[in-house]
């Protein structure tokens, strides 16, 4: 009985979010026994593989089949069952990522596994195995009780610590049979949202609404997510109007992220725009008006205007960042 | 093209979230219930592909009557008839085996759902179905075109996107971009009354997930306001009390 831990890559790397799920499925091994095995799909170096010892893998799987270059869900399930079975898991843990979403519901029909999905717990114990998870876009949790034979978990992005627990990996090369039917989806294009830092899975965002009053004035707040080294986001309306692309609407109907730091600039702070980012652990918000709802809810706030505060701001980070 | 899209049934987007007081259960006292916003996106998508290219479009939902007037809602913006497996929709591979049951008997071409559902954000229902027929999935779909048997999808991917192409059968989940809803005219509500609303009986057993109980997130204190004239003082709280930067 182990803990299987699907530790993604990108670009041949290993990101934060495998790690979380590494540290996640090594401190829930310690409370169901057995150790921790990774499964990694594709062509990766074994210098990099290694790095999931520092974080409590005792084996890995590493599955190096051409045809896993190109990302196909059926293909992946496949690969990621056999390991499964190969190392004999009760558990799957995953990133809840979009490669997350698109393989831990598939397992879970394969294995008839129930799966619990944007976990924010580890369980308090093997029986009864509950975990926590949040639901209704940020505005509740629940605690999901999971009675199948395998369970599996996707973990939520960000909401789990990384910590090491160095262990010398034993890798062994894996080539479960996947048969040529399970490629079944071809990707044709892969467009990279290159050199920015991607919103799902930023410790600090910058985010900014309709009070900015028109597209041009978005330099100053890219000035400021440059300086702290923040992803940028926005508010539903501008991502309506154009003012900025879809991929950057977080909230209700956008994405939901819980970023350690978010900065809500001239967002007023509706419930649905709410709803996407009120997991995040530091909430700040600068608006003009000081009836703003999104005061309720922030940590820390600033009445003004963001014409004038966002470019102070920015000029302090710089004035930290080199005393640093 | 025989389209089969689910629907879930949920609250408002702006529905202030209350719990019963022994956590089970969502408080409903004065709750609007809607289509799944994905959902609604996925529907009309395949209405738009329907009317360009001809098929039907079938609505399914996993739930009581109360989720009726959901249906004749999805019935009122275009879509042909409507399935409705008679169970609460407790657990992800419940739902989804009962609906890939009736989409195999049914040989739908394409099976179309939201992203998510924005009551319990799992997404899982989409690639259970895909698995449980052996067809293909693609999840988080901005884009869906169809060209004969084959169509073209774009997806979200961590950091950018993707464009996939895939042959019919399939199952999809539709993210925001793939169509803007449609406000149902007058003759569509009229013609909503009438159209086939098929109730089945749920056959699976195996519910591996259950929902214990439900809280709201912890209260925040009180915001700490900061004078706009030295907003500097933002970032020195943030970098020596809350420790985030």
């Amino acid at each position: 009985m182990s803990v299987l831990v699907f530790a993604e890559t990108w670009d041949g790397k290993f990101k934060k979010p495998s790690f979380e799920a590494a540290t996640y499925a090594f401190e829930l091994a310690q409370k169901t026994g057995g150790a921790v095995t990774a499964v990694v799909l594709g062509n990766v170096a074994d210098d990099e593989l290694k790095k999931l010892g520092e974080y409590g893998c005792a084996h890995i799987l590493h599955i190096n089949n051409d045809k896993l270059s190109s990302f196909s869900a059926s293909a992946y399930t496949i690969a990621v069952a056999e390991a499964a079975t190969k190392a004999t898991a009760k558990y799957i843990v995953f990133s809840y990522t979009y490669t997350g979403k698109s393989i831990a519901p598939r397992l879970a029909a394969r294995l008839k596994g129930g799966l619990v999905a944007n976990a924010t717990t580890l369980p308090a114990s093997a029986e009864p195995f509950v975990i926590k998870k949040k639901c209704f876009s940020g505005k509740g949790f629940t605690d999901v009780q999971v009675s199948s034979d395998i369970k599996i978990i996707g973990l939520s992005p960000n909401s789990h610590h990384i910590a090491t627990n160095a262990t010398t990996a034993t890798i062994d090369v894996f080539a479960p049979a996947i048969p040529d039917t399970a490629f079944d989806t071809k990707v044709t294009e892969v467009k990279k949202t290159s050199g920015k830092i991607v919103l799902t899975e930023a410790e600090l965002v910058v985010s900014a609404g309709r009070g900015m009053k028109g597209p041009e004035n978005w330099g100053m707040i890219e000035a400021l997510a440059d300086a702290l080294g923040a992803a940028t986001a926005c508010s539903k309306p501008v991502a309506d109007m154009d003012w900025r692309p879809h991929h950057e609407h977080v909230g209700q109907t956008g994405i939901t992220i819980s970023p350690n730091l978010y900065i809500a600039i001239g967002i007023s702070g509706a419930i649905q725009h709410l709803a996407g980012i009120s997991s995040s652990k530091v909430i700040v918000a600068i608006n003009s008006d000081k009836e703003a709802p999104f005061f309720k809810i922030a940590d820390y706030g600033i009445v003004g205007d963001a014409f004038q505060v966002v470019p102070k701001l920015t000029e302090a980070v710089k004035k930290l960042k080199s005393s640093h | 093209m025989k389209f089969l899209v689910c629907i879930s049934n949920v609250p408002d987007t702006t529905t202030k979230i209350t719990f019963t007081p022994d956590g089970k259960a969502l408080n409903t006292a004065g709750v609007q219930f809607i289509i799944n916003p994905y959902d609604e996106m996925a529907l009309t998508r395949a209405l738009e592909i329907k009317e360009a290219q001809g098929g039907t479009v079938t609505v399914i939902n996993v739930g009581t009557t109360t989720t009726e007037p959901t249906l004749r809602k999805a019935l009122a913006i275009g879509a042909d008839d409507a399935i409705r497996i008679n169970a609460e929709p407790v657990d992800a591979l419940f739902v989804a085996s009962e609906i890939a049951a009736i989409a195999k008997a049914e040989k739908y071409d394409i099976i179309l759902t939201g992203r998510e559902s924005i009551d319990y954000n799992s997404g899982q229902v989409m690639g259970m179905i895909a698995e449980l027929m052996g067809i293909p999935s693609v999840a988080v779909a901005t884009k869906l075109d169809i060209a004969g048997t084959t169509a073209n999808l774009e997806r979200e991917i961590d950091g950018g996107k993707e464009t996939v192409s895939v042959s019919i059968p399939f199952a999809a989940s539709a993210q925001k971009d793939m169509a803007e809803p449609r406000i149902p005219n007058m003759r569509g509500i009229m013609s909503a009354r009438t159209k086939p609303l098929k109730v089945v009986e749920p056959t699976v057993v195996d519910k591996p997930t259950v929902s214990l109980s439900h809280q709201n997130p912890p209260a925040k204190t009180a915001c700490k306001m900061i004078d706009a004239e030295h907003p500097e003082e933002l970032i020195n709280l943030l970098h020596t009390e809350a420790k985030v930067i």
